[in-house]
């Protein structure tokens, strides 16, 4: 993948060397980095994926324009059509609390008047409401969640990295320490000791998937560096005197980001799936709130006669899986590009 | 092979130092009302009755003697009788239990156990199979129909798909139904008649001689075995896949081909074996996960493990009996990913010499 050779013909060598023009792109990125994007944006598989992604977030950024807010201040609370607890079937009727009629609805259902098109959860909660707005919650702690853990592994393992030795050696334990616990488990303890403190909302469960979620990233971040920092301009630059921090951050960390970066940005879906989980579970946002683990957790008083209200858990189960899978589509096209076994091979 | 164990083992202190101090932590993010339940049952009622506790327990200490009197306890000089102290078992009081957490988890931990012994073949041995015809047919039909298996497993959660299963066999085939046992034989468990020799139930049913209770409970957790089979299945077949793939093309393998091996014995005779060291730690780690009791299928196909027991008291915000859960998972982690070390430090000599 290094072929950078100028001219057309080795006439040394008394053969011809295949020639390739370098484009902008791959000179900003890098051959390295510019393989791994590309190699991404080959296979179905994961062009697939980028469908999926794409589309949710198209669902996300119109989700105004699908069902309109009821309550605009608040446009995350599930609207109730009234109180009764059993679940209603799909189609039914919507007499309270009904949003205003989209441009899109009269043309794709050929009614004049909403109906519950997805049916009611337990307490009348609209589960189209609740899918398409949950679409944003989903985005948004995916995202929060999956940039803090990042910028707090960046830097936990680049220092330890950096400065080796038994700096290394405690920082790395620090992080076996914490890598003991089963991961929900930690992360449901956290969640519920904050909630008390913080209210029920996003944050508990966000602040505890971040808490325990940076290690890996540390881990492997710390890996790259250990490579990057033998090259001969991170000696240079010592030689010349320039501080150990900006070493790190403007010669080591731009070169040996790239994989976490593209590792990180694909974990959204795990995220996304971890904390669905913990909201299932009952921890996290308050009852009502639009987001999927929320819908799904109201199946649970209804096992007994799933086959009748099959619905309450098949559409939103439905859309986690598909968000998740659109992530690990790409995910897995990614970890064969990453395979050094690969190299070499486009 | 002997330094490699003592030099593992020396890490053992420092994890559990780590671990107990993560957890005492958490801890201080209670106030000291709520930390009394790890000594006593009831919340004090009045301001007098909370002051003294917080005295007594010494709640208004600088935190490293907490810290000390967490682990150790407090000998009751009057009678002699310890109370508290983690390392002395005692975990506190579960408010969401009423009942102390080293009783839950002794009653609950069984059930998980139970659990687990019934995964541990369908989920190791089923996904290794898969991994090899995977590798096998590297690039054909069977790997391409094996890549999207594991694509869909990976992408369903555990809860949506146990969900699933319930919607499928329980509510509709009614063939699978979610608990532990069937009320009529629960009632002859409980009874003197049945003898608890392991406390495992499917066992202990065997031993009693009642092979209907066995097949009973057996088929209360065909569901939740499934479940976690199939969460699991799709690491395993892409663990071996890789591993296998990567030993077919060693020189040793082209050799035994050359040789005019069948190619049946190449695979299962030659590569196979040394193909299995990575999959065999995540065998293990895999177990070891399964013990430390399965939060979410346990809640979902409502068995009575320590998995959801744990969710529950997360729910009531039960923290101290959280985090009696926590060090008692830590515990076993600990231990337990020791002895898997070890092991493999016995089946691969490049571990012990490195």
């Amino acid at each position: 993948m290094t072929v950078t050779t100028p001219t057309g013909d080795n006439t040394l060598l008394g053969e011809n060397v295949a020639t390739r023009k370098i484009g902008r792109l791959e000179r900003f990125f890098g051959p390295e980095n510019y393989r791994i994007l590309t190699g991404l944006l080959k296979t179905p598989a994961s062009i697939a994926g980028f469908v999926l992604i794409g589309f949710f977030i198209f669902i996300s950024l119109a989700a105004p324009l699908i069902i309109p807010p009821v309550t605009p201040n608040d446009p995350f609370k599930i609207p109730r059509d009234g109180f009764r607890s059993d679940p209603r079937p799909m189609g039914s009727e919507w007499t309270r609390n009904v949003p205003d009629v989209p441009f899109w609805y009269k043309a794709v259902t050929g009614k004049d008047e909403w109906v519950h098109l997805l049916g009611t959860a337990e307490g009348q909660y609209d589960i189209f409401y609740g899918i398409i707005w949950g679409t944003r919650t989903a985005f948004k702690t995916g995202l929060v969640v999956t940039i803090a853990t990042f910028l707090i592994g960046i830097i936990y393992g680049s220092i330890s990295a950096y400065y080796g030795g038994w700096v290394d050696n405690i920082m790395m334990r620090i992080v076996d320490i914490l890598l003991v616990l089963p991961s929900i488990l930690a992360v449901l303890i956290l969640a519920s000791v904050l909630t008390p403190k913080i209210g029920k909302s996003l944050i508990p469960a966000m602040v505890a998937l971040i808490a325990f979620g940076w290690m890996g990233y540390s881990r492997i971040i710390r890996g790259d560096i250990l490579s990057v920092k033998e090259r001969d301009y991170v000696l240079a630059a010592r030689v010349i005197g320039v501080k150990d921090s900006r070493i790190l951050f403007r010669h080591i960390l731009p070169n040996a980001i790239f994989p976490t970066l593209v590792l990180a940005s694909l974990a959204i879906g795990d995220v996304v799936l971890s904390f669905a989980a913990l909201s299932f579970l009952g921890i996290g946002t308050e009852v009502g709130y639009a987001d999927w683990g929320q819908v799904l957790s109201f199946a649970r008083n209804w096992i007994t006669s799933l086959n009748t209200y099959w619905y309450i858990i098949v559409w939103p189960g439905l859309t986690l899986v598909l968000f998740v899978m659109g992530w690990n589509l790409v995910g897995d096209a990614l970890r064969d590009v990453l395979d050094p076994r690969m190299r070499g091979k486009t | 092979m002997t330094t490699y164990i003592i030099r593992r083992l020396l890490l053992v202190p420092v994890l559990l130092f780590g671990v107990t101090l993560l957890i005492f932590g958490m801890l201080q993010f209670l106030s000291p009302v709520e930390r009394t339940a790890l000594y006593v049952r009831d919340f004090p009622k009045n301001d007098k009755a909370i002051e003294g506790l917080i005295k007594r327990y010494g709640f208004d200490q600088p935190v490293y003697v907490q810290y000390w009197t967490w682990l150790v306890g407090k000998v009751d000089k009057a009678s002699g009788e310890r109370e508290g102290g983690i390392l002395f078992g005692n975990f506190g009081y579960s408010r969401s239990a009423s009942q102390p957490v080293a009783e839950l988890i002794a009653r609950r931990f069984p059930n998980t156990l139970d659990l687990t012994i019934w995964t541990i073949a369908p989920m190791i041995l089923i996904g290794i199979w898969m991994g090899v015809q995977a590798a096998v047919h590297h690039n054909g039909f069977i790997d391409q129909a094996a890549r999207v298996f594991s694509i869909i497993g990976t992408s369903f959660p555990t809860f949506v798909f146990g969900l699933l299963m319930l919607l499928i066999f329980y509510a509709n085939l009614q063939w699978f139904s979610p608990g532990r046992l069937s009320d009529a034989y629960t009632q002859v468990v409980d009874s003197s008649a049945f003898t608890h020799y392991t406390s495992l139930l499917t066992f202990d049913a065997l031993l009693n001689g009642r092979f209907d209770i066995f097949l009973d409970a057996l088929r209360h957790m065909i569901l939740p075995i499934l479940t976690l089979s199939y969460i699991s299945w799709a690491t395993f077949l892409r663990v071996t896949r890789g591993s296998m793939l990567e030993t077919l093309r060693m020189e040793y393998v082209t050799t035994a081909r050359a040789m005019g091996l069948p190619e049946r014995d190449v695979i299962f005779k030659h590569a196979q074996p040394n193909a299995m060291l990575p999959v065999l730690t995540l065998a293990g780690f895999s177990i070891v996960g399964l013990l430390g009791g399965v939060l979410i299928t346990e809640t979902v196909f409502n068995y009575p493990g320590i998995g959801s027991a744990a969710a529950r008291a997360a729910t009531s915000l039960d923290v101290v009996a959280m985090l009696g859960f926590a060090l008692f998972n830590g515990l076993i982690l600990i231990v337990s990913n020791l002895v898997v070390d070890v092991l493999y430090a016995f089946v691969d000599p490049r571990v012990r010499l490195s």
